[in-house]
């Protein structure tokens, strides 16, 4: 591991955290409004969370 | 009444005493520890239980006498080399010993087969790594072993319960656990992303594929040391299934999509035409990197913390490495279920797009 790799991955970690905070966080909102849609909302949440971790995992393969 | 609070508050001080008494030499310790070697030894062995196996070791220490014991049990390794070898992999002794078979000598380095002489010499080209000539390896390593636990466990598991319900619409036994679980992955996965005309046919697929990975997720957390969902190549066979799967039952509409994406205009279509055939390579991909990162990274960080207690040495690090470590089990053991379920409903997403039928555009 050299300097250069440990930022990279700090940096990856940063912005995926960063973007699933905001998933997590308008799925909050959207619960909060729509409680009865909470079911298909979470749904949706896990999946859009899943697609940015798994850019997250590949750009970390990659640093 | 008193006197028992006294007895209380004495044998308390006690406890903090002889702790604080205890705590002392290993505090004096710390002052010339062999922080590097341990580090190094811990990193060691974790990369060893990343690994695949040829034998089954519950747990190894180094005894009085400076001699390694190993507790555990061998597997059998299968060779192809002109002509079947079987033995059991207790013949290496842990990498310690060559394997005679034959005539033929096997030697376990970097845990790899390699064929040598009778010295066990391997050479090495310029990037040091070994042109030994290697064996077709066809071994029950200790992956292979609980793949085929997990699936012969399966195979009775649901075989009893399918039996069960042609006597009794009610569910026994394990399917009273087992059912809202089918139930849930039919009405809110499948039916939800495929449809309900064509669900049916991937319900088998989807429901192994689920059982399958939650199962030997919470193996993963035993203390037994499985870890086949790290291994990349079982996650990579799961996701070219789904990938199969899914091109074979991709109907006209899905290849239009890709080829010629209907709707925009023409030099967007010639764009759009290699950016989405990549995106069919690049979704089994993510699903295998997902399994696998997700799976690697949650046995490292519970290992580093368990190795903390070694590394500290002292009355703080031990119950900070239990605190920590049995926080991140709990964590661990949802990370279990919700990659299962992430890998079912992506599996189901990607089908439902596959047999999707547009109106018109």
């Amino acid at each position: 591991m050299t300097i250069p790799n440990i930022v990279g991955a700090g940096l990856i970690v940063i912005g995926a955290g960063l973007g699933i905070g905001k998933i997590g966080g308008s799925a909050m909102d959207a619960i909060a409004r729509q409680p009865e849609a909470s079911g298909k909302i979470q749904t949706a949440m896990l999946i859009a969370a899943a697609l940015i971790e798994g850019i997250g995992f590949a750009a970390l393969f990659a640093a | 009444m008193n006197t028992f609070k006294l007895l209380k508050t004495i044998s308390l001080l006690w406890i903090l005493a002889t702790a604080s008494i205890s705590a002392k030499p290993a505090l004096d310790k710390e002052e010339h520890p062999p922080q590097k070697d341990l580090k190094a030894e811990i990193k060691a062995y974790i990369n060893h239980h990343l690994q695949d196996s040829y034998d089954f070791s519950l747990y190894s220490y180094t005894d009085e006498q400076g001699k390694h014991i190993y507790k555990g049990f061998p597997l059998p390794v299968i060779l192809w080399d002109n002509g079947l070898k079987v033995f059991a992999s207790a013949k290496f002794h842990h990498g310690e010993t060559l394997a005679e078979v034959d005539g033929n000598y096997y030697k376990l380095y970097h845990g790899k087969i390699y064929k040598t002489d009778a010295d066990g010499s391997i050479e090495y080209d310029a990037h040091h790594h070994p042109v030994n000539e290697k064996p077709l390896d066809f071994s029950l390593t200790k992956n292979v072993v609980f793949i085929l636990l997990v699936a012969l466990l399966m195979f009775f598991m649901f075989s009893k319960m399918a039996r069960n319900y042609q006597k009794n619409p009610l569910p026994t036994g394990i399917g009273r656990l087992l059912e809202p679980i089918i139930l849930y992955i039919r009405d809110d996965i499948a039916i939800p992303n495929i449809g309900e005309k064509k669900y049916k046919r991937y319900m088998s697929y989807l429901l192994t594929v689920f059982f399958f990975v939650w199962i030997i997720n919470l193996l993963g957390l035993t203390p037994l040391g499985v870890n086949v969902t790290n291994n990349i190549a079982v996650t990579l066979a799961l996701a070219l299934m789904t990938y199969v799967i899914t091109t074979f039952s991709g109907n006209k509409d899905y290849w239009k999509h890709i080829f010629w994406m209907p709707g925009v205009p023409w030099p967007m279509k010639i764009i759009l035409a290699p950016i989405e055939l990549l995106g069919t390579f690049i979704k089994p991909f993510s699903l295998m990197i997902r399994l696998y990162a997700n799976i690697t990274a949650g046995h490292v960080v519970l290992m580093s913390i368990i190795g903390l207690m070694f590394i500290f040495k002292n009355w703080i690090g031990s119950p900070l490495s239990f605190g920590l470590a049995f926080a991140l089990s709990l964590l661990e053991l949802l990370v279990a279920a919700l990659q299962a379920y992430i890998f079912t409903m992506l599996s189901a997403l990607y089908f439902g797009s596959a047999v999707e039928e547009h109106d018109h555009h």
